[in-house]
């Protein structure tokens, strides 16, 4: 099939703009990222500067890709990174448009590629449990119900990709501080820090310039692991119980 | 045994009783007490399992640690990828398993190739991983009583593993990586992302020090350490398609190889029996399904060639060959990968491969779905199900998945003695950046052990080994000359490639050695094959260093460049893979040579002649390497021809 691309590019010889590259051979069993291989390939051969885009997996774990394609992050299908979307959801004259995830807090690197280093640094203000190599006891010790550990794991899931940033209206950030903060709050093991770590890591989430919630959802939807904004309604929970009863500052 | 020792291999492999080994090793290792540590500078690079790990770990003990990785987080390492579990002989299912049926199961698995004393060490500390994890949070499978569920693997008659759905990689990796975070945080760990390491500096045969490149400017960096760990994963892309993530390269290792550190059986390589087959030229990488699936799934194909293009519903359960229960009827669907590959590749080139190409076979869940329900195998398999749809399109709960072997692991890698020392003194290599528990062929769920065995529970001990005599040493300057030069070799090399101005991508070359490796240096090679490989890629490197072109500048973010850069190592790696496997007269493990082979098929050992570990040292730019062997020795496991039937 024969596509019409426009890319954002940015930085190198462009200031910032969108750019019509058109394919002509598009095969339908191509994965949307092989499909921009294709594109570079041909850019290089043409002595032209390749989009720059990230990836790494490309099975739809690691978390590396992203792409606001037409409009939404990680394209049109539910539940599905961008390296998992396969050309076959796409019609002969297509036109596709590709931009990066845009949030304050996730500048521009270059063209499609955003710097999401923010979100190690939340999970660095308390985004673990503290316990040294070697300290742990038998891991039968402590019985965890299995849907309460189901429940966990749900949260776990998220692959920290910026996703719910670059589809919320406010580039908030609560969906994955919250996917975090809920894992660990549902386990036996999150508790002893359980106050001061919402606390401190929603204040992280603050400073590194991430908007509010204000309850659009839009991360829900388009959150490639579909973690649920039940987990935000979990943290504020957590972060009232914890500002009223602990002694850490917030 | 007739190798005579190599004095440049002394494994520093403890005496006394194999089960003794460990506990007296380190009841006795010497120690860096803790006002010590603080003056001790130990540099990390990668942040997978193995990285992550003991970059945590040795923060946690009090050393000053910088951890390096490519990526923009140390998140996104490729062991997030793991899918199916993690083994671990804590014997929770009663069902006879124990730290010396992991350690057997283990060395037979990997076909008498691996150490004794090294595997029995990660079956000792396998318990402690999953207790660590657990304690870190991670989420395992549980049944409902709240106790931690198991599942069984290939090469195995236990349920040894654990696993958190299909994500087990993600959820462990997410574990260190947290733990890592702590350790940023509190300031003992230093994290560089998008950094790669482009080589090690050796001071007076020592390591002490990286050169880096800061992937965002450009800029190479010098950073001064005690001690090196290369946590570097392995070096699977060689083969351009490969289950590897698309990044996942060789380069570390292999600048640390061309500074000193010899490279370990680099031809053993896993194939991976169930992956999603290739589908057309544009294909950038293949997908695992993970070898859980060999539980309930059964592997067929018809039984008359004529029938391969049929729809598999119009081929009745009489004209199906289950064809690994049939030659292996003791393990059936679950013997090791190496095995399982090598069966489906006999039965497409008899003719009998599924689908267009041919190069596929059938993995079948209909009888499970009928015995356990959907609910049950949704329940056991579901996201990897729905992987596979969103790549092929087709529903395996409907028809079956089609699957064919792929690379997936190198269980070559760089040489280590028992402490994971190099043959570079102060540059340690671990997880699968190392050569040195799996053998000739890992075994599922093994990798993850291995990997947070190394970060976890071996190196914090057996590095201090070594640091305990740096505690005079003092900061080591960047300046010396040793920094100086391997940073001009670096920015030289960079210039020579941004500057080469040819015709072809660096994209191209990569594929063209993908196929040279795959064909000649995969499943299955030959003498006449190899050798006819090794002449090819000498041909193709003349050609890249003369007409690959690379775009953009050397002073900014360029992909290409890093690309390049990796493909012309990998070049180099490709010849010597070929030249281990040319000189491995036998098959063991997933090195199979044609020549060498029983009546049955089955891969057919030399111990006679090669019951050692091939370990080669780079002689410089365009000679010959030298083998260096060292020999195994089995005192407790009797070696024996490994037999699944």
């Amino acid at each position: 099939m024969k596509l019409t691309l426009k890319i954002w590019r940015q930085g190198g010889n462009y200031k910032g703009e969108f750019v019509t590259y058109t394919l002509n051979e598009v095969n339908e069993h191509m994965s949307f990222l092989e499909m921009l291989d294709v594109l570079n390939e041909q850019l290089v051969a043409q002595k032209e500067e390749p989009v720059a885009f990230e990836h790494d997996c490309r099975e739809g774990i690691c978390g590396t890709c992203s792409l606001v394609i037409d409009g939404r992050a990680h394209g049109p299908m539910k539940g599905t990174t961008t390296c998992q979307v396969h050309m076959r959801h796409y019609n002969d004259g297509d036109t596709i448009v590709i931009e990066p995830f845009r949030a304050k807090a996730f500048p521009v690197i270059k063209d499609l590629v955003v710097d999401r280093s923010a979100f190690d640094r939340i999970i660095q203000a308390g985004g673990y449990v503290s316990v040294n190599t070697g300290q742990a006891q038998d891991a039968n010790s402590t019985p965890i119900e299995k849907d309460q550990a189901s429940h966990a794991f749900d949260a776990a899931a998220c692959i920290g990709c910026g996703a719910c940033v670059a589809a919320c209206p406010n580039a908030s950030a609560m969906l994955f501080t919250s996917a975090k903060i809920s894992h660990l709050a549902l386990l036996p093991q999150g508790q002893v820090e359980r106050q001061r770590r919402v606390i401190e890591m929603i204040a992280q989430m603050d400073k590194e310039g991430f908007g509010k919630c204000s309850n659009v959802k839009a991360c829900e939807a388009e959150c490639p692991k579909e973690i649920s904004v039940e987990n935000i309604a979990r943290m504020n929970r957590e972060y009232i119980s914890a500002v009223l009863t602990s002694n850490v500052k917030a | 045994m007739a190798t005579a020792l190599d004095p440049k291999l002394d494994s520093k492999i403890p005496s006394g009783e194999l089960a003794e080994k460990w506990t007296h090793y380190k009841g006795t290792v010497p120690l860096v007490a803790p006002n010590n540590k603080r003056r001790i500078d130990i540099i990390v690079v990668g942040s997978g399992l193995a990285g992550a790990s003991a970059a945590a770990s040795l923060g946690e003990l009090g050393y000053n640690v910088k951890c390096f990785t490519f990526h923009d987080s140390p998140r996104r390492a490729h062991s997030i990828a793991a899918q199916g579990g993690i083994n671990a002989a804590k014997n929770y299912k009663n069902d006879g398993d124990s730290v010396y049926r992991l350690f057997y199961d283990t060395i037979k698995g990997g076909d008498y190739r691996a150490r004794e004393a090294n595997v029995h060490r990660l079956a000792e500390v396998s318990g402690l991983i999953i207790d660590q994890c657990v304690a870190q949070g991670v989420p395992f499978a549980r049944d409902y009583g709240g106790l931690l569920d198991n599942r069984s693997f290939g090469g195995t008659q236990v349920s040894r593993t654990f696993y958190a759905r299909g994500q087990t990689g993600q959820q462990l990796l997410i574990g260190a990586y947290q733990a890592l975070s702590r350790q940023v945080a509190e300031g003992t760990v230093k994290l560089y992302n998008r950094h790669e390491m482009l080589d090690v500096v050796v001071v007076n045969g020592q390591c002490r020090g990286v050169i880096v490149r800061n992937l965002l400017t450009g800029q190479l960096e010098r950073h001064a350490g005690h001690a090196v760990v290369l946590a570097t994963g392995g070096y699977g892309n060689v083969f351009y398609l490969s289950t590897n993530a698309m990044m996942c390269n060789v380069t570390a290792s292999w600048r640390a190889h061309r500074r000193g550190a010899f490279f370990g059986n680099p031809c053993y390589t896993q194939i991976h029996p169930t992956c999603i087959p290739v589908s057309g030229d544009y294909q950038s990488k293949l997908t695992l399904m993970s070898e859980s699936l060999r539980n309930d799934g059964r592997c067929w194909v018809p039984k008359d060639p004529a029938d391969r293009l049929k729809h598999p519903s119009q081929i009745p359960e009489e004209a199906r060959d289950y064809y690994l229960e049939r030659r292996y009827p003791a393990f059936g669907n679950l013997v090791p990968r190496d095995i399982a590959s090598r069966a489906a590749k006999i039965e497409c080139d008899n003719g009998k491969g599924v689908g267009q190409s041919g190069l596929a076979v059938y993995l079948d869940f209909a009888d499970a779905i009928k015995r356990l329900g959907k609910e049950t195998v949704e329940a056991r398999y579901g996201n990897l199900f729905e992987m596979y749809e969103k790549i092929t399109g087709d529903n395996p709960y409907e028809v079956p998945m089609r699957i064919y072997p792929a690379v997936h692991y190198t269980m070559g890698g760089l040489w280590v003695d028992y402490n994971l020392m190099t043959s570079i003194p102060g540059l340690y290599a671990a997880g699968e950046a190392n050569f040195s528990d799996h053998g000739a062929n890992r075994l599922g769920a093994s990798a993850l052990m291995q990997g947070l065995a190394d970060g976890y529970f071996v190196l914090p001990y057996t590095i201090g080994a070594y640091l305990s005599n740096e505690i005079r040493t003092g900061k080591i300057s960047t300046d010396l000359p040793e920094f100086e030069a391997a940073e001009n070799e670096v920015r030289d090399r960079i210039n020579r490639l941004k500057n080469l101005g040819g015709s072809q991508s660096v994209e191209s070359f990569h594929r063209r050695l993908g196929k040279i490796m795959w064909e000649y240096c995969g499943m299955e090679r030959t003498e006449a094959g190899l050798k006819h490989a090794i002449e090819m890629i000498r041909k193709l490197r003349e050609e890249f260093w003369t007409d690959a072109f690379v775009p953009g500048r050397v002073d900014e973010y360029n992909p290409e460049l890093e690309k390049a850069w990796r493909v012309a190592d990998f070049i180099e790696l490709g010849e010597l893979m070929c030249v281990d496997a040319l000189h491995r007269n036998e098959s063991c493990g997933g090195h199979f040579r044609g020549e060498y082979q029983t009546d049955e098929g089955e891969a057919l050992r030399d111990d006679e002649n090669f019951m050692y570990v091939a370990a080669w040292e780079f002689k410089g730019e365009n000679q010959e390497p030298e083998l260096h062997k060292e020999p195994l020795q089995y005192e407790v496991v009797k070696v024996s021809q490994r037999s699944y039937k």
